[in-house]
């Protein structure tokens, strides 16, 4: 009798079982995002904005009108032949901001990456090892804190000099203390749970255990701290552009934009206008990303 | 109580010297001959010579530093390669301008992100409640700068109320103090009306309600000491971002203070001086830590309780 009607309802075992099915975590996390409609606004714009970076050629052209002078055509007001505008060397300021968007993207991203990979091996020692090690690591660690990021990104520029590198290099050890206690405390939350004595019982090294174990099960909180730090990367890159030890003149960036044109403001105000917009909405894209992905992957924390 | 503030102060030393080393290292490899660019036009291979051993710079790296830091716990900055002045001179003239836009910004947001917090903790679905949500999620992502110029072409081009720059008069530290700290107001702001939240559906202000306290004393008594220890340690952490960030605010504002002398040593390759700025700021970072830490343990009770022999006082 029961497997009548378990036949009529369902032509296949596997499509019965189905609607037992539990969800993949992933797409449990996926669900609880798309829920979020602010973080799926940030998803949306962050997309667009790597996009423009990708097609940065196709949209605009960067010889012609991101570098070259136009002095017949400075300043501009916004017109329809010139959205944005033009600055006070008649070069198009959506072109410039197009093109800015890669550097603004490539540096936040290499600088984060660098200080993922040295922060994170660092935090990770000290989080699973625990004990001395983590002593000395942490300790060396708060000394960085004290001085604030961007003085300290400051401080290696100042040394090495404002090449593109220098920057990334810079923003990225400036971040890295940062990452260390992020790592460590995910890893030290990870630690204690049985899957880890497990893979030691069955004889796995210290560093499988690290790498294969311990690591991707502190993916979820890792990731929100990347999306946060490459919003405050990019702030970086062109705060130390706006003060002049950053990007230099004709390359366009956001914030040396924002530094020359702070001269003819009085009179054009458009000039500071698309420059500033234009962080503005990457971070916020970048911070509505980052809040939506910490409630996504632990709605615990969801205030 | 006292033996608490003696151990952070103690401890605070091993830091500052770390940091010290730290600066210092990235600025002795400094490409380039300092000599150079203090003799200028007179510079000669003797001269050179001679002026490195005045300097001490034909030292080793150690001495050198050991010498530094001897004289940096008399007070003594160095020599500006520029001006051939004290350091010292031009960071305690220019260190009061900075305090002042520090201390402005955070009269402006503690003063406004913690009341605005509270208030819209407390009546959460309120309409002014989700202004300030909106209010706190834009002002996290403002850049500094940019919001400092947007205040000037509002403020001062446009309606002509406030000045643009300097640092003379209360009116001129209104519009750098909000853009140094609006960033930090809507942290304090998002933070405050979190933990508010958190606390409000707490067993003990149910309680406190359930025996009749009005609900003005069960903000103010129960409520606010216990909502009080995450916004503290976001003011905390962001007194280090606010002291970094007054190297924009005074770029914008042409304010000369410390952040603005940082700078320009940097642009002039004025060794002594930047490293003055950045361990004055250090120093001024380590001690608002030792401050809010110090707010911390008298606000719970079980901190204080830990350094006074686990009886409590």
């Amino acid at each position: 009798m029961t497997e009548n009607t378990l036949n009529k309802k369902y032509t296949t075992k596997k499509e019965f079982f189905k609607q037992y099915k539990k969800k993949s975590r992933l797409q449990e996390i996926w669900q609880r995002f798309l829920k979020n409609k602010l973080a799926v606004v940030g998803l949306v714009l962050f997309t667009l904005i790597v996009l423009v970076a990708i097609f940065a050629p196709l949209i605009a052209d960067y010889d012609n009108d991101a570098i070259k002078l136009n002095i017949p055509k400075r300043l501009t007001p916004p017109n329809s032949e010139h959205i944005f505008g033009t600055d006070e060397m008649g070069r198009d300021i959506f072109a410039r901001i197009v093109h800015g968007a890669r550097i603004s993207l490539m540096v936040g991203l290499s600088s984060v990456l660098i200080a993922l990979l040295i922060g994170g091996a660092f935090g990770a020692i000290a989080g699973f090892f625990g004990g001395k090690i983590d002593n000395v690591i942490m300790r060396s660690m708060d000394v960085f804190l004290c001085l604030p990021d961007v003085l300290l990104a400051l401080a290696i520029v100042a040394a090495f000099g404002t090449s593109l590198v220098n920057m990334t290099i810079a923003i990225g050890l400036s971040f890295t203390p940062k990452f260390s206690r992020v790592v460590r405390s995910a890893v030290m939350s990870v630690r204690g749970i049985e899957y880890i004595e497990a893979a030691r019982a069955i004889g796995a090294t210290n560093k499988r255990i690290i790498s294969h174990h311990v690591l991707i099960n502190c993916i979820g909180p890792i990731i929100v701290q990347v999306t946060l730090y490459v919003a405050n990367a990019i702030l970086t890159i062109s705060a130390l552009s706006f003060i002049g030890l950053g990007i230099q003149a004709p390359t366009p960036e956001w914030g040396n934009m924002l530094a020359s044109g702070r001269a003819f403001m009085r009179d054009n105000a458009y000039i500071v206008m698309a420059p500033g917009f234009a962080i503005f909405i990457t971070i916020l894209s970048l911070n509505l990303l980052g809040d939506g992905l910490r409630d996504a992957l632990d709605p615990r924390l969801k205030q | 109580m006292i033996k608490y503030v003696i151990n952070r102060l103690l401890n605070m030393i091993p830091v500052i010297f770390a940091l010290t080393f730290v600066v210092f290292t990235i600025m002795y490899f400094t490409p380039g001959d300092p000599t150079a660019v203090i003799l200028g036009n007179e510079y000669s291979e003797e001269a050179s010579q001679q002026l490195k051993q005045e300097l001490g710079l034909d030292k080793p790296f150690l001495v050198q530093f050991f010498n530094y830091v001897g004289n940096l716990v008399r007070g003594d900055f160095g020599m500006s390669y520029i001006t051939r002045a004290p350091v010292s001179e031009q960071l305690f003239g220019r260190f009061p301008n900075t305090f002042k836009v520090v201390i402005g910004a955070m009269i402006f947001c503690v003063g406004l992100g913690v009341p605005i917090g509270v208030f819209s903790g407390t009546k959460p679905y309120s309409f002014l409640s989700n202004v300030t949500m909106i209010i706190g999620l834009l002002g996290v992502s403002l850049p500094i700068f940019w919001l400092g110029l947007l205040l000037i072409l509002l403020f001062s081009v446009k309606l002509g109320w406030l000045p643009s720059s300097g640092i003379d008069g209360f009116s001129s530290l209104i519009l750098p103090s909000i853009a140094l700290g609006a960033n930090y107001m809507a942290n304090i702001m998002r933070t405050t009306r979190s933990s508010m939240l958190e606390v409000i559906r707490q067993d003990y202000i149910r309680t406190a309600k359930a025996k009749g306290v009005s609900s003005r004393n069960v903000v103010r008594k129960h409520a606010l000491k216990n909502a009080m220890m995450p916004t503290i340690t976001v003011i905390g952490m962001n007194i280090g971002a606010l002291l970094g960030g007054v190297v924009l605010t005074e770029t914008v504002f042409s304010i000369p203070g410390t952040g603005r002398l940082l700078v320009e040593s940097i642009n002039k390759r004025d060794t002594p001086s930047v490293l003055g700025c950045l361990v004055i700021m250090a120093l001024c970072v380590a001690i608002s830590n030792l401050i809010v830490d110090l707010i911390y343990a008298y606000i719970d009770p079980r901190i204080k309780a830990q350094y006074s022999g686990g009886r409590g006082e």
